[in-house]
């Protein structure tokens, strides 16, 4: 099997630029992998909340008086489109390698992430200061500050990142680090995605169900 | 000026000495005496790198070093260092248990306690894991046949990661105290309610550093051996060390994450007054037990199976055959790497879940025997009809064999739920768990220095000494920890200061006898490191094969170039060193040579872990602008070598091939050694294989006595 008929999940650099497609094989796979071991980390935390959210409320408020879930949907909208957003701008890296359409796809990617993280700081104040929920009331709340938080760091350093990013494809244009650099950032994107997707269903919709 | 601006919460009293002096007692001079040999060993570095000129080079040629051999190297070094300080505080509690059968003996409970919880967590996170981490570091690319791991610098970063931690413990024997809660830091023990000071914290921030280190490791020796084989060397085809670091590699990725989850949960619980772990407001210290020991369990495979890794080179090589049944080896691997996840909760059964419960678990737990035994079972049958020589490494694999088994059974009573309630938390499971890790862990380790030490240096080890050591820690083992087990079945607790049973003296007057004995067993071997450097020149053995070695790593120069191999290797068989010796094939000149990439040096490793090791320091003693600062400077190194472009050099073709042909020159020109000779100053690293000796009488080798495959 040639290399070029080797891919990798997600998007590959195969069929426009084969010298970059055989460097990033290394590099992207061992991104999946410290990706997986992310998740752990996730897992462990969202197993963490599942039992804290039934056991550990004692005398604090329950999940369902606290959450506000047209903010949580709200959030989980605007995390998606800055996928979408992010998606659109390795499209534009792939085939036009066109450093303006890049970073105003970046451009939007990270308007949407810092809303995302704007809205859920102003979640955290509005329980802080109407319910008084703060982590410290109880072991349900500790769990639920330490994913969401855990998560919302993780949007935060991936934000950091872009803006890296965006001055290295400003600085170096596109060349091999680059791409393979963007083709990560946008893969750990994706995969914050997939965390929020967990935390809007078990968290939030189960929370208020419940 | 605020004083706690600066310097947060130490004061005069937190440094050791002040204790000595406001309250002189033997136990507090015991403590200033640590915290003085601490000091004192720092200073004598720094004099005698000083004298010797020696900075620029440690700099240059090691620390901003990102080569796989030297990585592997300091982190071996790390864990020798560090194991002298924490074999001392175990032969201190041994004496401590002797000395106090009906006093208070000379060291306090609180010293006491100290010292169990440094020696626990030393001796795993700072000892073993940078242990088995240095050696498959330095083997493991080496016997795939590649030129470095996949990702250098972040290799060389969990390096400074893990020295960073140990730097911090042993900076807690000078300034403040260390936790008392055990190696496991239990809450709500480690809690703020119950342990306010900065003990729990010094083991919350080392222990998070290595895990990190580890979890780093983990990915980047994964990645290597997925990606990074030389052609023709398919899975099946990699020697059982690479096996056994690959499965090890799989385990730190998933099992490194909830001990951090843990301690950041702890750490939190302590600085922000969260409810993770509390007694009261919903916390839950029995989640802090299953997520420490879904650490705690994969983390014992993940040292043994290197061991078991190095044990198979081992007993293959002094056997002068080829390891039997490499396939069922594999697969038993596997088997406990996976179910290595599923027994965690043998190590709380007493703590309130169902009987069914504790039984799913106890059978899963004796269920990792069978694997287990399949492996003992295939090295006794490579012994089997070999030419056996009784060398350093082979003595400590047989003595292995031996103890292994019987620790192995101790652990099958540990997993029946019944018995573990009546031994639990006593000297039965203290002798039990040192019974799996020093003869198979720790002994592995030395034995893999004995192996691969003139691999990595060119010259032998003196095998006198060798063996003297050998001598010294297989009975001194025995004696420390044997009687253990009959004092456990007696009644006595593990972490126990004082006695009052004076049933207990002999047991503990014998163990004592076999920690003075492991303590002149290390002894000796610093002085065996020291006088084979001494002697290097009658020793050496610089073309690379002194044990007539299987695998890759023993067909190249010792030590071997930066670049590894001159030419990547093809391989065609699991033996191909061997197989190209037989046949003849061994040290040709490759047809054509290329210019070879390598990554330069660079200062960003050391100065991620001195931020790190700062900011460590910052958070233990609540110094906040420290912890700022040195955050900040982290990332500033990482995003500044994010920009840096020329990371890699050319060493060309024509270096390369003056370099290798003059080997090959050496090697021609040098007579090969049988394996009588091995030990005698003829041996200069070329082996005569042991197929080819005239011997008379000795089967040749490869072939098996009737159970051949």
């Amino acid at each position: 099997m040639s290399l070029s008929e080797r891919l990798h999940p997600g998007i590959n650099l195969a069929g426009t630029d084969p010298e970059g497609h055989e460097a990033a094989e290394e590099v992207l796979f061992g991104f999946w992998i410290f990706l997986m071991s992310d998740l752990v980390l996730f897992a462990v935390l969202f197993a963490t909340y599942a039992a804290m959210s039934v056991q550990g409320i004692a005398e604090g408020p329950g999940p369902a008086e606290v959450f506000d879930l047209t903010a949580a949907f709200l959030e989980t909208l605007l995390l998606l489109l800055s996928s979408f957003a992010f998606g659109f701008a390795l499209l534009a890296m792939k085939y036009r390698e066109n450093r303006r359409s890049v970073l105003a796809w970046l451009l939007v990617t990270g308007i949407l992430g810092v809303a995302f993280v704007g809205m859920e700081l102003h979640d955290y104040y509005v329980m802080a200061t109407a319910h008084e929920a703060t982590p410290q009331v109880s072991g349900f709340l500790s769990a639920y500050y330490l994913l969401t938080g855990t998560h919302a760091l993780h949007v935060s350093s991936g934000l950091v990142w872009m803006a890296i990013m965006a001055i290295q494809i400003a600085v170096f244009g596109f060349d091999k680090r680059v791409k393979l650099r963007l083709m990560r950032l946008a893969l750990f994107w994706h995969m914050l995605d997939v965390v929020w997707i967990g935390i809007f269903t078990f968290v939030y919709l189960f929370g208020v169900a419940s | 000026m605020n004083w706690e601006l600066i310097f947060g919460q130490i004061t005069w009293n937190s440094f050791v000495f002040a204790g000595a002096i406001e309250n002189p007692s033997l136990s507090e001079f015991i403590a200033s005496g640590a915290g003085t040999v601490a000091v004192l060993g720092a200073l004598a570095s720094v004099i005698l790198l000083t004298v010797k000129r020696w900075w620029v080079p440690l700099w240059r040629d090691w620390l901003t070093s990102v080569d796989h051999k030297k990585v592997g190297i300091m982190y071996i070094v790390t864990a020798l260092v560090m194991f002298a300080r924490a074999v001392i505080e175990g032969a201190l509690m041994r004496a401590q248990q002797l000395s106090a059968v009906d006093n208070s003996g000379f060291l306090s409970a609180d010293h006491f306690g100290q010292l169990f919880s440094t020696h626990g967590t030393i001796m795993i996170f700072f000892v073993a894991m940078p242990f088995i981490t240095g050696l498959m570091n330095y083997v493991m690319p080496l016997q795939i046949g590649a030129r470095d791991v996949s990702f250098p610098l972040l290799n060389a970063i969990s390096l400074m990661l893990t020295i960073a931690g140990a730097i911090l413990i042993m900076v807690s024997l000078v300034i403040g105290q260390f936790s008392t809660g055990g190696w496991t830091a239990y809450p709500p023990f480690t809690g703020i309610h119950f342990s306010p000071g900065q003990g729990v914290d010094y083991w919350i921030w080392a222990v998070s550093l290595g895990s990190i280190g580890s979890t780093l490791t983990g990915l980047n020796f994964a990645v290597t051996i997925y990606k990074k084989r030389c052609p023709g060397m398919t899975l099946f085809r990699m020697p059982l060390f690479c096996w056994t670091t690959l499965c090890t590699s799989i385990l730190m990725i998933f099992a490194m994450a909830p001990l951090t989850a843990a301690t950041i949960m702890l750490a939190l619980d302590r600085y922000a007054g969260f409810h993770f772990f509390t007694n009261g407001a919903g916390g839950n210290m029995m989640n802090y037990a299953n997520l420490f020991w879904l650490f705690g369990h994969p983390e014992v495979y993940i040292l043994i199976l290197p061991a078991f890794g190095v044990w198979s080179e081992v007993v293959a090589t002094f056997s002068s055959k080829r390891i039997y049944g490499y396939t069922s080896l594999v697969y038993a691997t596997m088997c406990i790497a996976v179910l290595s996840f599923a027994v965690w909760l043998h190590h709380f059964f007493t703590m309130g879940q169902s009987a069914n419960v504790n039984a799913v678990f106890g059978i899963a737990t004796m269920v990792i025997g069978v694997p287990t035994g399949v492996k003992v079972y295939d090295w006794l049958l490579t012994m089997v009809g070999g030419r056996i020589r009784f060398t350093t490494p082979m003595l400590f694999h047989i003595n292995f064999l031996l103890t292994f088994i019987l620790g192995g059974m101790t652990g099958v009573l540990l997993a029946n739920p019944g018995i573990d309630f009546q031994v639990h938390n006593t000297l039965f499971l203290v002798a039990h768990f040192h019974n799996m890790i020093i003869p198979g862990v720790l002994f592995g380790m030395f034995a893999a220095v004995q192996f691969w030490f003139p691999k990595a240096f060119g010259f032998r080890l003196h095998e006198g000494l060798g063996r003297a050591s050998f001598w010294c820690f297989a009975p001194g083992f025995l004696l420390a920890f044997f009687p253990l087990y009959w004092l456990g079945m007696m009644g006595a607790t593990r972490r126990t200061y004082m006695w009052t049973d004076p049933a207990y003296l002999p047991w503990l007057a014998l163990a004592m006898a076999g920690a003075v004995l492991i303590l002149t067993g290390f002894a000796l071997m610093v002085t065996q490191i020291v006088v084979s450097v001494r002697r290097r020149a009658e020793l050496a053995a610089p073309l690379g094969d002194p044990w007539d070695g299987r695998a890759l790593e023993w067909s190249i120069p010792s030590p071997p170039p930066d670049w590894n191999f001159a030419v990547l290797p093809e391989v065609s068989s699991r033996h191909p060193f061997y197989e190209a010796k037989k046949a003849g094939t061994a040290y040709r000149s490759p047809t054509a040579y290329e210019d070879i990439e390598v990554p330069r040096n660079t200062a960003t490793a050391p100065l991620i872990g001195l931020f790190a090791c700062a900011w460590a320091f910052g958070l233990v003693w609540h110094i906040w602008w420290l912890v700022v600062v040195s955050f900040v400077l982290m990332w500033a190194v990482v995003i500044a070598r994010s920009f840096a472009s020329d990371t890699e050099e050319i060493i060309p073709a024509a270096t390369v091939k003056a370099a290798n042909e003059a080997f090959l020159a050496a090697v021609r020109a040098t007579p090969g050694v049988t394996r009588d000779q091995e030990m005698t100053a003829a041996n200069r690293g070329r082996a005569v294989p042991e197929s080819l000796e005239g011997g008379a009488g000795v089967l040749s080798s490869g072939a098996t006595v009737g159970v051949s495959r």
